[in-house]
């Protein structure tokens, strides 16, 4: 391979040349950006299922697909649709033949109350329990239930339907995944094993069960009265994030396959770094090595210095832990021009899309070094003085970015950081 | 898929069925077995059946408070990745597990039944369903139970165990998950990617949550306890099987560097998805097969996971046959321990390591299967989902 086509270690580098997006703030890449510049919060009262005595009951839902049925999986796949398409199209691979695997980070699908309440009336004689629902399954026929609650379903609808190549793969690390999914179509490039991949992440998780699960665990915001106002990351009265829906899609191509085909680069997959954390299963360790090392080592493998970024996609998830540990691990990394870089959290305006976050924020990254403009970090009203970052208060700013550092933390110790370039040399 | 630029070697493994625990004890246990014999649970969950686990003291390989924050599918898992360190003789050395990469295949969705039946219970009598769900899950739920739901929450408790911190990443897919989660670290070490990778997956069959997904699209065997070539005679379907494996796969380089001993290497890997109607399974599984250029003169043993659904096991049977004879010793496993569905195909990479590793292979497990006539140097494992995707590799000996 010819060197003008590999980087600094001889890996095949590796570009974006389609990207999609559907968040609360919209449909497709113009209608999001468009919002998020202006400083739009997706964030609104939850209207799909009664909210009565739900702790918090705003959302960042995404209602305006119309997906085949209203349950996590059908809008998942819906948005998961419809940004894989807006990807394939701009890339130019509109024709249901992708020429390489498709990388999916599958939100969490289960059997949902609608299903099981279905069962139960086909079996109103029997005593209340499980033993209830499994003979009615057994009595009929249930074969799109059945495809519902398998958690390869999303992802085997979406290469059915793109022609993506091999046994589709649906990945998760909890809140990293999107980035997740990224850095394995970017390792499977490097690999050699395909001059394209597919990358999608989606998550239509907003459910009464869901937000009842985050709520348990004390993560979410209760702001219910001020939804636009809620995310506030960074502020000093941050007090949870905000469960939302999402979805986003990139084709990665290796530089020599898009240059090759006269595709149009919309940027550079520079690097990934990774490192788990083995203290605690919802909190990250407090001395932030492992998040450190993450972003330490997606700078290497990106070949670029910690001087070199000049914007940074914040996970900025608005819980008071997080904004904390991600401004002392960027501290650690960065030294005193820290507090030079501007950094902005999208999770302000569309709230935290779970699943889907990694991928969300790593098009908006790129749509941030293509439009020279960095969206706000909205509702920063009252900046924390512990964590004094230039967070692009309220108000998106014009600026040349040449590189940008995204981060994504999840449950379970997963942290994965991606680096991004505009340019190619 | 084949790479030579790393050798990859199984130095390491762990495992968990309802035959008891540990890599050593599965070989002396399985290698002359009758599936007569297999323990089968026909009772608990009638009519389907299962191979349940054995009483395992959990505390062997983790701490009592981190156990407590799990529920038995990721004890299973973060059980076998003690064994599989334990074995690798990694067990415990920061070094190696702070730099090692975790490649996790699971579920998840842990329900709690009595919550759920209590709901149900309620339900009978109002129309305002979604309130009941509001007013019950925020009182009744305990607030860590979402810990035990999340798919990656298995490589979360790993990480914390055992401190595997390298990377970590979970796959989905029922069985298909195994195959890529093998694939990956596959691919991986053979590229210079990772030097050393904890992989592997498993299941607690035991749950009536997990039956009723099953039994939604009649995949369940119901009323027998047959092993897998036998139930085709009485229309075929699924036994699953608690259970756990992990792998630590290894570049020969990195191995060498510490003084580790492989039980065997892996060779290749294949995989796909698409329709499952018989000739465009037939097509994918006949590919696949060509990919992994097994060599016709020398015949490979096949491990096969196959689950016993009937058209999709017929099909992978004949494509086996076809391949390389009607005498080819195929041993499906899955009559012996039960589908772990995730668990399924690293189940199988685990047996074919111990065979190779033992100069040996396993006696008929049904009389429908043939009888091997020398020790295999090369073993082919076939997995092919219940619903959807299929997968295999070759193990070979190592030296």
């Amino acid at each position: 391979m010819s060197s003008q086509y590999t980087d600094h270690k001889g890996r095949p580098i590796v570009v974006v040349t389609g990207m999609g997006v559907v968040t609360s703030l919209g449909r497709g890449k113009k209608e999001n950006w468009e919002a998020l510049t202006a400083g739009k919060s997706g964030i609104r009262k939850v209207t799909r299922f009664p909210t009565e005595g739900l702790n918090t009951y705003i959302a960042g839902t995404v209602d305006f697909m119309e997906p085949e049925e209203v349950s996590a999986p059908g809008i998942s796949y819906a948005m998961a649709s419809a940004t894989a398409g807006e990807a394939l199209e701009q890339a130019g691979f509109a024709d249901g033949d992708f020429p390489g695997p498709l990388f999916f980070a599958a939100p969490p699908v289960e059997m949902e109350w609608q299903h099981r309440f279905a069962l139960m009336e086909e079996n109103m004689a029997a005593e209340a329990g499980y033993d209830q629902l499994r003979e009615a399954a057994r009595s009929n026929p249930h074969d799109d239930m059945h495809k519902l609650v398998q958690l390869g379903t999303i992802a085997y609808r979406l290469s059915e339907k793109y022609g993506t190549k091999g046994l589709p793969i649906s990945l998760s690390t909890a809140c990293a995944s999107g980035a997740t999914a990224i850095q394995q179509g970017l390792e499977a490039i490097r690999r050699g094993e395909t001059g394209a991949a597919l990358c999608v992440a989606s998550d239509g998780s907003v459910t009464a069960e869901g937000l009842i699960r985050f709520s348990l665990l004390s993560a979410l915001t209760t702001r219910n009265d001020d939804p636009a106002g809620a995310s506030r990351p960074f502020s000093k009265d941050r007090d949870g994030f905000i469960m939302s829906e999402g979805s986003a899609a990139l084709v990665l191509e290796s530089l020599e396959h898009a240059v090759n085909r006269g595709a149009t680069i919309l940027g550079v997959l520079r690097g990934v770094g990774e490192k788990a954390d083995s203290f605690h299963r919802t909190r990250s360790s407090p001395d932030g090595a492992p998040v450190i090392k993450a972003i330490e080592n997606a700078l290497a493998d990106a070949g670029m210095s910690a001087d070199e970024i000049d914007y940074i996609n914040a996970h900025g998830t608005s819980t008071p832990e997080n904004d904390r540990m991600e401004y002392n691990s960027l501290r650690a990394v960065f030294g005193e021009r820290i507090h030079e870089v501007p950094i902005s959290s999208n999770k302000s305006m569309i709230g935290h899309t779970l699943t889907a976050g990694g991928a969300v924020e790593a098009v908006f990254s790129f749509l941030t070094m293509r439009e020279s403009t960095i969206p706000p970090t909205i509702n920063y009203d009252n900046p924390d003085p512990d964590i004094p970052l230039d967070v692009v208060p309220n108000v998106k700013r014009e600026a040349s970015v040449n590189a940008v550092l995204s981060n994504s933390f999840g449950f379970g110790g997963q942290n994965a950081c991606l680096v991004f370039a505009r340019d190619v040399a | 898929m084949t790479d030579t630029r790393q050798e990859v070697w199984i130095t390491g493994i762990g495992l968990l069925s309802c035959y008891g625990e540990g890599a050593a004890h599965h070989w002396e246990a399985l290698k002359g077995a009758d599936a007569a014999s297999a323990p089968i649970d026909t009772e608990t969950f009638k009519p389907a059946a299962v191979h349940p686990l054995p009483e395992i003291d959990w505390t062997a390989q983790m701490p009592r408070k981190d156990m407590r924050q799990m529920e038995n599918w990721q004890r299973l898992g973060t059980y076998a990745s003690g064994l599989a360190l334990e074995d690798a003789g990694m067990k415990e050395v920061e070094e190696m597990v702070s730099t090692m990469d975790l490649v996790v295949c699971a579920g998840g969705g842990e329900r709690d039944l009595s919550v759920d039946t209590q709901i149900l219970a309620e339900a009978r009598n109002r129309n305002d369903r979604d309130r009941i769900i509001n007013e019950k899950l925020p009182v009744e739920l305990r607030p860590t139970l979402f810990l035990a739901q999340l798919s990656n929450l298995m490589a979360g408790n790993i990480s914390i165990v055992h401190k595997v911190t390298g990377s970590s990443r979970t796959y989905m897919g029922e069985e298909t998950s195994g195959v890529t989660a093998i694939r990956d670290a596959y691919a991986r070490i053979a590229h210079g990617q990772s030097t050393h990778a904890l992989v592997g997956g498993g299941y607690n069959a035991e749950r009536p949550d997990l039956f009723l997904n099953l039994e939604l699209g009649k995949y369940l065997a119901n009323n027998t306890r047959a092993p897998i070539q036998e139930r085709q005679q009485q229309g075929g379907g699924m036994i699953p099987g608690s259970g756990a494996c992990f792998l630590v796969l290894e570049s020969a380089e990195h191995a060498r560097a510490r003084g580790a001993k492989p039980y065997a290497k892996l060779t290749g890997i294949a995989s796909d998805l698409g329709e499952r109607s018989q000739q465009a399974t037939r097509e994918r599984l006949e590919t696949m097969l060509s990919q992994l250029h097994s060599d016709k003169d020398h015949s490979p043993a096949i491990l096969s996971g196959a689950s016993g659904c009937q058209d999709i096991t017929a099909w992978e049977m004949d494509a086996l046959r076809g391949r390389f004879g009607m005498e080819v010793p195929i041993r499906c496993y899955t009559s012996m321990i039960g589908n772990p569905i995730e668990a399924n195909f690293p189940f199988g990479i685990a047996l074919a390591a111990l065979a190779l590793g033992n100069n040996g292979f396993y006696e008929p497990f049904e009389p429908a299967e043939k009888p091997a006539k020398i020790a295999p140097a090369a073993i082919l494992v076939s997995t092919a989902g219940h619903f959807r995707g299929e997968g295999m590799a070759t193990v070979e000996k190592a030296s």
